[in-house]
Order: structure tokens, then C-alpha cells, then sequence
């Protein structure tokens, strides 16, 4: 198995040089909200290891509402983020990326701060900017954007193969039908028009580093047992009690702000999401954040591993970030359907898990106990949500039109192919998935 | 229940309550409002049709709703207005970017709409009157008096027909329809509910009440020191020593459909190679329904709490069908309501809800992509127009529907069913097409065609139809605002006391566009 990694690269922008900056990411697209993926500042169609990349600014448009906790606002320059999801190691693709898109990214750079300064090569400009996730979503770990693509051209293919088969002649023999499709596969694979690339070797590395990972909260629970014990209680205690206390913040989006973020909405049949905001202050907050990141981040590399997010199957990916040295955090993600179908999720099918993770944030409507509440009060959420969202200026997809409920169907469309025997009811599902 | 959710039917205009369904004619005027002072005198003593029972049906009904401009012609504060949602606000046609949403594109593009883009600014009231069959033009002209014509100018009058129970296409329509829980006997919570029911909670439709959330919908508030008018108003019931201005009113979309009935038949008749039988049950493919209104899957024998065991037509969901069997997913009905419960079908209890909460049941690959159908009801109140009668000769005709949904939440609920349900090419899993009847026929980004339609079929591979024109067309379209009772006499208050009483400049209304409007609607118009 091929795992995924992410990358994302957060650099100050120079003072003055917003707007440079602005017209910079803009030139990087066709339209609004629509990528040139050849684009010469980041030719991202170049690497076929990429599955999905960004370039958005992350800036601080409610920090004021800190100031309901009576605490000063917190400073946070306007930045640049470079992120994305890609095959194999980061480092493996900074270095790549620091090579093929060398003079593009110093256009970039050159109107942040550091860049004139810094000593050394592109790779660490890159790398010592670099800012790791708190916890890593990836929809179906394991595939890779070269799978993704050889699977929609076998679906294609098969889905094209078996319509002109059925025109033909009205064939009835489901067993007959597929023997017809499978030979026409090894066909198709012999002249190298279509390729099915066999699932690479998991690493030793990936694999040891994993099991690892998999043991540890089961280890550190049992160890930290007679401590939880006593601090789980006053834990729970003190956050009811915090809970109790938040601020209700409870602004408006502005028009302009709604206008902004839907123009670049709803082109393709996925849509990228950010949110960007402060953590509640206080550093039982921040411990209890950081843990249930851990745990998030756990479920998500062993549980939810294979197409579900509790209950929802729309994620691509997603990711949570500690940035401002932990004071603040941003969200990332990729998912299918509208904006509104998102949140419909959120609030219908896992209120409980954005309450977790999202409830530390400030001016998120009140929960009870971590759980109940805050994703369920539905307009101030949706509210709080659309409100500390950020606009990708450029957003990339390596396989547009394509959604996760899409992906898992052609790996079930090759799977039937590659594996057998299958029974007459198996054939008959497996052929009409095609 | 306590007394603020005791729902108060004399301060609900009747469209939210009834469909007028005796009162076969109608009449849709687009108003705009050409002298504040006589606006408001008209508004206060207009005789709006109220929800409240009636020992005798009516012989006639006025409903009234707004546009943004209008409430700003008659001299709604800019802090109030401002308060209404964004979707309200800016407009069914305001935004590109809501346009490419709701699938209004290529050929239901707002620019080549009859009205309600390029003269949307002049457009500030709707006015739904409904009389008996003939009398239409009798009642019309009773409305139209000297105060009226002093008031306000027709921008357009949009095509309405006598009622009838079968839409242009020739399907028995208005079937499915929410049933509203009037006197609260259902549960509002957000995981409440396992399975579909068709009872509805009132705030779903009407303002000022729990809707399904267990909540009240954002609403605009008006503080008695500062607007003194604002006493006629209902209290707002959160937030003492605020005036609700919201609280009995809805929301109303209002889009004028015209529909390719020839073009329809002829391509059914196509796919079919001419055989009659194959096309009807093609076309009752596309729709989910036969044309007498026979549903493509069996009744179930489960309960569906808001619809009787009899009503057969009505009685059924799609559980025991995940994979399109009996009724296509991507058809016309199953796309406007998959009829889904909060969870998937067979979760009951506590364990089995954590089961499923947390991600563990996967009985089915199709199953549960959408769930909580609950939240996006429509309450439709639409009229078909333009039919052509069988000794007509005139078959170039433009016939259609003036399709009309209520609702607490245009973004929730209309909007959603549009944008993630109809139009959307990934619904509940499908691929490669959009509504039969409704979506329009873009293809993706990626060159992926959406203007086929899919059967599946449980003998194995599932058929593809091709090529599907539109068969719809957006004409025009709005969102409007449809207060209650005690509102539109604010408002009416407001705009006759107001000193400002001339109509504020910048909403004087375009005489050439209205010129326009009106040489382009007398085609259609009825009078």
C-alpha cells in the first residue's frame, strides 16, 4: 500500500504586497474557482503523485471576537498557505515540487516575508515553513491518483463495451456477458491502452511506524489508567463549568463575505472548504483540544480508514492545524456535493464529532458536555461556520467530476474483475454498478 | 406545548394552510408600487384570506407577498430589512453564483427570463387571487379599483389556468405533500426520528414557530422604542421587548416552469421505437409515477405518521428499494423526496443508533447517502397554465406551471432540493445525469455527459438513456417574502404615515422596463 501524506507550507506575506499577491494566485486561474492545472506558477497537472493542492490566504477575519473572553486580540499576519494530499512521502514531493515549479514558487515567495533572506535552496525555503497537521483524514488510505485514474478508465471503458455488447445482441447469460468483458479487458490491457497497475508493497517503515501508532493509544490509556481515574471527573467538571460561561457570538456573514466564498463554489461536483479561527484561551482548553486531536487523529489513520467518516462518505480529505503557535486553528477539507448537503451532514449525521473537534473554537455555538449542542443549533452553527471560512484563491483537483462515492464504485467494478469466482447474484450487482 | 407555539390561524395568510383547491381560476400579479401613501391605505384594509376554519369556503381569496424592494418602497427601515436571510435579500436570480446552484443556466438562464432578472428591481409585490371557475376577470377588475390603480402598476400578469389535477406532461400532480403538525404532536429534535414521516412541524413552513430542529428560524425583530408601529406586531417570543415581524409568515418561491409537453412525448416515443406501451412506461420512469398517480414502488406496510394506509398512492418510502429496482433513483419524485428517515432503514434503539452514528452499519453501498428528507420539505402550491384544449388549434402554445413552494428556509428547503437533489449529477449516488424532467443538460468540467437517464435493472447491467433534451424552461422567477396578517398591516401603517410618502428615488420603477414586460406578457396574460 501507497500511503498519503499532506504538505502544507504557511509563509507571513510581506507587508504591502497583498494585492500583488491577490492578482498572483488569480493568474493562476481560468475563471473564478476553476484552476489552470497547467498554470505556469505551479504546473500542478505535472505530478501525477498529487491528488489535490491549494494556494489560499489564511487571514484573521474574527479575531476580534476573542475580546468577549476579555482577552487581547491575537496578532496573526496574513499568510500564504501552499496544501495539499499527495502519494508517498512529503518529502519525496517537496523536493520535486522545489525542482518543477522552482521559479513559479519564488514569484511567490518573493512577495512574502523571509524569502530575500533566506539562505539555502527552494526545498528549504519549503521545508522549514512546512507546518504539520494535528490529525489527517484521508478517504480511502491507500489509493493512489494513479489507481483513481486506471479504475474510471476501466469503468469507462467497461461501462461503453457493455452497452454496445447489449445493443448488439440481447444477451441474457450474465456469465456469458462478463466472460465477453473480462476478455476484452486482457485485450484492452494487452495493447497497453488500459493499464491496471497491481497495489505497491507496503513498506517495512510505513508499516512498523503504523503498528506502532496502533498500539500506542490503547498503551498510553492503560498506563495512564489510575491518573484518569481521578482527572477525568474534574476534567469533565471544569469543562461543563467553562462550557457554561462561553460567550454567545453571534454575527452575520456579510453579503460580500457570502458572495466571495459561493463564486468559487459549486463548479465541479466537489467543493473545498476552510475554516480559520482562534482557540478558546486557556490551557485546559488547548490540552483537551490537543487530546481530542490526538484521538481524532487516531480514527482517522485506524478506523476510518476505509471510506467512512463515521457516517459520512463525502470527504476526500480533511485536516486540522494548529497555527500561531497554538492559539489558532484551521480546517481543511475536500468533499462532494453542495455546501448546504455538507452541513446537512454535519449536523445530521455527525453533530457529535464537529462538537469534539470544532467546540474549542471561539464564537462555536454552545455545546453540552462536548457532544450535545452546538452542531445541532443549526443557524448559529451554519452561521459561525460560513463566517470563518476562507475563499481558496486557487484549488486543484487531480481528478475532477469524480466523487468518493464514484472512487469506491470503480474499485468495486475492478475487484470484480480481478477476483473470482463470483456467483450469479454477484455478477448480476457487479454488472450493474458498472 | 405552551402557549407561544399555539399556532395563530387568523394571522396566517390561507395559502399556508390551504391550496384554494375549490377556487378552480387564479391570477398572479406582479405589482409595483407607484405611491407609498395609497399603497399603505390599500394594504391596511386589503382583505387578505386568513388560515383561520371558516364555517363556509370562501368565494374568493387575496394572498400577498414581497420582494426586498418592495418592503424598502413602502418604508421598511434598512435595519430591519437587513435582517431577513441572504437568499431573500440578494435574489433567485441576485448572484451568479446561486444561479449555477439552482441549475438556472444555458437555456433557464436568468438573462433570457420573461421577468424577474432585468426588471426585478421595479417587481414589488405578488398578488394570488383566486376565484371560481369564470369569475376571474370579474374579481379582478373588483380588486382594481380606484385605490388600487392609484397605488400600485401592473408589471406583468403571469399565465394561470383553470385548476387542474394533472400537470402539462399529463401526470397527476400535488400528491405528496407535507402534512403539517399543527397542534405539535411530533417530536422536533435533530436525531429524533429513525424513519420517514410526513408530518411536518409548523416552523418548517411558518415563521415564529419550532421548526424541525426543535428551533425558531432567524427572523427579522423590531424593537418597540425605536419603531413605534411596530405594537400592532405579535411579540417575538425570544427576545423580550422586540416585535416579531417574521412570525406567521413564510416564505414563497415562485417559478414559472414552461415545459416541452410535445417535446417530451416525442422523445419517449423515440427511446420506445413507437411502441405505446414501452413510452408510458418510460415516461412513468422519468416521473416515478404512472399517470394516474400510481407510485413505481408498493406501498409499504410500515407506518408513515402523516399519511393514510389508504391513500396507496401517497403510503410508501424507498427503503425496501435501494438500488432503483422498482423506481429509479434519478427519477422526478424520488428526487424531490427520497422519503429517508434520520438513519437508515432498520436502525431502532439506542445501540443500534451508535452503531450507525459512529459509521459501523454497512448494510447496503447505496444506503444512506441521504438521510433526514425531514429537513427539506416542500409545501407547494403551484398552478399549471397554458393547457391546450383538445378543439384548440393553437399547439405552439407555451404551456407550464407556475410552480410555487412555502417554506421558513429558502436556503434549507428549496434551494437544497434544487441544487443537491434535482439538478445534482452525484444524487444519492447516480452518475451521468441530472432531473429528467426538471435538470438542465450541462455536461461536467471534465466532458462527463449528464443528459442521460438511468434504469437499473435486477437482471444485471442497467440501461442508459441517452442524449434527454430539456423539457423545462425557467421563464422567470422570485423569491418573496408572504407575511402575516398583522405584518402587512405594519407595513401598510408604515408606508401610508411614513413623511417620506413619495415612493424614495431609486425605486421608482423603470418605465421602459415595465413597457417591456408588459408587451412581452400579453401573449400569456389571461386578465
Amino acid at each position: 500500500m501507497t500511503p498519503q501524506s499532506s504538505f502544507m507550507i504557511v509563509v507571513p506575506i510581506a507587508s504591502g504586497k497583498r494585492d500583488a499577491m491577490d492578482s498572483l494566485l488569480e493568474s493562476m486561474n481560468l475563471a473564478p474557482g476553476r484552476v489552470d492545472p497547467h498554470n505556469p506558477v505551479i504546473p500542478f497537472a505535472l505530478f501525477d503523485e498529487l491528488h489535490s493542492a491549494r494556494l489560499l490566504i489564511i487571514e484573521a477575519n474574527t479575531a476580534e471576537d476573542i475580546l468577549a473572553y476579555d482577552t487581547e486580540v491575537r496578532h496573526w499576519t496574513p499568510s500564504l498557505a501552499l496544501l495539499g494530499e499527495v502519494d508517498g512521502e512529503r518529502g519525496q514531493f517537496l523536493a520535486r515540487l522545489a525542482v518543477v515549479a522552482s521559479h513559479g514558487l519564488a514569484t511567490l515567495f518573493a512577495l512574502c516575508q523571509g524569502f530575500d533572506t533566506h539562505q539555502g535552496s527552494m526545498l528549504s525555503f519549503l521545508q522549514s515553513h512546512q507546518t504539520n497537521s494535528a490529525a489527517d483524514y484521508v478517504n480511502w488510505r491507500g489509493r493512489t491518483v494513479r489507481q483513481v485514474h486506471e479504475e474510471a478508465r476501466l469503468q469507462r471503458f467497461l461501462a461503453e463495451r457493455l452497452s454496445t455488447m447489449l445493443a448488439e445482441d440481447g444477451h441474457t447469460d450474465v456469465r456469458q456477458i462478463r466472460q465477453q468483458l473480462l476478455t476484452s479487458v486482457q485485450l484492452e490491457q494487452q495493447t497497453g491502452r488500459l493499464t491496471l497497475t497491481p497495489e505497491a508493497p507496503t513498506s517495512w517503515r510505513h508499516w512498523w511506524r503504523n503498528a506502532l501508532h496502533l498500539i500506542s493509544l490503547p498503551v498510553i490509556l492503560l498506563l495512564l489508567t489510575p491518573v484518569l481515574v481521578v482527572v477525568l471527573p474534574l476534567a469533565l467538571w471544569r469543562l461543563r463549568k467553562i462550557e457554561k460561561n462561553d460567550p454567545d457570538i453571534d454575527t452575520k456573514s456579510t453579503l460580500a463575505h457570502i458572495r466571495t466564498l459561493s463564486r468559487i463554489e459549486d463548479h465541479d461536483v466537489s467543493n473545498q472548504f476552510n475554516v480559520f479561527g482562534d482557540v478558546k484561551p486557556g490551557l485546559f482548553r488547548l490540552l483537551l483540544l490537543k487530546s481530542v486531536m490526538y484521538i481524532v487523529s487516531y480514527a482517522a489513520r485506524h478506523i476510518y480508514r476505509r471510506g467512512y467518516l463515521a457516517r459520512v462518505r463525502t470527504i476526500h480529505f480533511a485536516r486540522w492545524v494548529f497555527l500561531n503557535q497554538n492559539r489558532s486553528m484551521y480546517f481543511a477539507s475536500l468533499y462532494d456535493g453542495s455546501l448546504e448537503s455538507y452541513m446537512d451532514d454535519f449536523i445530521n449525521k455527525v453533530a457529535f464529532g464537529l462538537n469534539l473537534t470544532f467546540s474549542h473554537g471561539v464564537g462555536y455555538p454552545r455545546t453540552r458536555w462536548m457532544i450535545k449542542g452546538g452542531a445541532e443549533l443549526e443557524q448559529p452553527f451554519k452561521q459561525t461556520l460560513r463566517r470563518h471560512q476562507l475563499p481558496a484563491a486557487v484549488w486543484y483537483r487531480a481528478h475532477p467530476g469524480l466523487t468518493a462515492i464514484d472512487m469506491a464504485r470503480h474499485a468495486r467494478i475492478r475487484r470484480g474483475i480481478e477476483e473470482y469466482p463470483l456467483d450469479n447474484a454477484q455478477i448480476r450487482q457487479w454488472l450493474s454498478e458498472i | 406545548m405552551n402557549d407561544q407555539q399555539t399556532v395563530e390561524f387568523d394571522d396566517i395568510q390561507a395559502l399556508a394552510r390551504f391550496a384554494h383547491g375549490h377556487l378552480q381560476d387564479s391570477c398572479f400579479l406582479l405589482l409595483s408600487v407607484i405611491d407609498r401613501h395609497a399603497a399603505g391605505r390599500w394594504l391596511q384594509r386589503a382583505n387578505i384570506a386568513t388560515a383561520g376554519q371558516k364555517a363556509e369556503l370562501p368565494d374568493t381569496a387575496v394572498q400577498i407577498a414581497f420582494t426586498p424592494a418592495g418592503l424598502t418602497a413602502l418604508g421598511l427601515p434598512e435595519q430591519t430589512l437587513m435582517q431577513f436571510p441572504e437568499d431573500y435579500l440578494t435574489g433567485i436570480s441576485g448572484d451568479e453564483s446561486r444561479s449555477r446552484r439552482l441549475g438556472d443556466v444555458d437555456h433557464n438562464a436568468p438573462a433570457l427570463w420573461q421577468w424577474g432578472h432585468h426588471d426585478w428591481h421595479a417587481v414589488h409585490l405578488l398578488l394570488l387571487l383566486y376565484s371560481h371557475r369564470g369569475s376571474i376577470g370579474r374579481f379582478r377588475e373588483e380588486i382594481a379599483d380606484k385605490g388600487f390603480d392609484s397605488a400600485f402598476h401592473v408589471c406583468h400578469t403571469l399565465p394561470t389556468d383553470t385548476l387542474s389535477p394533472h400537470e402539462p406532461f399529463g401526470f397527476k400532480d400535488g400528491i405528496s405533500q407535507p402534512r403539517i403538525d399543527w397542534q405539535h404532536t411530533q417530536r422536533t429534535d435533530v436525531h429524533a426520528r429513525e424513519a420517514y414521516s410526513n408530518l411536518l412541524a409548523p416552523g418548517e413552513i411558518v415563521l415564529g414557530y419550532d421548526n424541525e430542529y426543535g428551533q425558531l428560524t432567524p427572523r427579522p425583530l423590531v424593537s418597540t422604542t425605536s419603531d413605534t408601529h411596530s405594537v400592532i406586531l405579535p411579540p417575538a417570543v425570544d427576545h423580550p421587548g422586540y416585535q416579531d415581524m417574521g412570525r406567521n409568515g413564510t416564505y414563497l418561491v415562485l417559478r414559472q416552469l414552461q415545459q416541452d409537453v410535445s417535446g417530451f412525448w416525442k422523445y419517449v416515443h423515440e427511446q420506445a421505437r413507437g411502441n405505446a406501451t414501452l413510452a408510458e412506461e418510460l415516461a412513468s420512469q422519468f416521473v416515478g409515477r404512472q399517470r394516474d398517480g400510481k407510485p413505481l414502488v408498493i406501498p409499504t406496510v410500515r407506518n408513515i405518521p402523516g399519511i393514510s394506509r389508504k391513500q396507496t398512492d401517497n403510503h410508501f418510502d424507498y427503503d425496501d428499494d435501494p438500488y432503483g429496482f422498482q423506481c429509479p433513483v434519478g427519477a422526478h419524485i424520488r428526487r424531490s423526496n427520497p422519503r429517508s428517515g434520520d438513519f437508515p432503514p432498520g436502525v431502532s434503539g439506542f445501540w443500534s443508533r451508535l452503531v450507525s452514528t459512529l459509521g459501523f452499519n454497512r448494510q447496503a453501498e447505496q444506503q444512506d447517502l441521504v438521510a433526514s428528507s425531514r429537513f427539506h420539505r416542500l409545501l407547494r402550491r403551484g398552478r399549471t397554465y397554458g393547457a391546450i384544449h383538445p378543439q384548440s388549434a393553437e399547439t405552439d402554445k407555451e404551456q407550464g406551471l407556475q410552480f410555487i413552494s412555502l417554506g421558513a428556509n429558502i436556503t434549507r428547503q428549496f434551494e437544497f432540493v434544487q441544487s443537491a437533489w434535482s439538478i445534482s449529477s452525484s444524487f444519492a449516488g447516480t452518475r451521468e445525469e441530472r432531473d429528467p424532467l426538471l435538470g438542465h443538460r450541462r455536461a461536467l468540467d471534465n466532458g462527463t455527459r449528464t443528459d442521460n437517464f438511468m434504469q437499473a435493472d435486477a437482471a444485471g447491467a442497467q440501461r442508459k438513456l441517452p442524449s434527454l433534451p430539456a423539457f423545462v424552461t425557467v421563464r422567470g422567477a422570485g423569491y418573496f417574502f408572504m407575511p402575516g396578517l398583522r405584518a402587512v398591516r405594519y407595513l401598510g401603517k408604515m408606508a401610508e404615515q411614513n413623511p417620506d410618502g413619495a415612493t424614495p428615488n431609486g425605486d421608482e420603477p423603470d418605465s421602459a422596463v415595465i413597457s417591456e414586460i408588459n408587451s412581452s406578457s400579453s401573449v400569456a396574460g389571461r386578465p
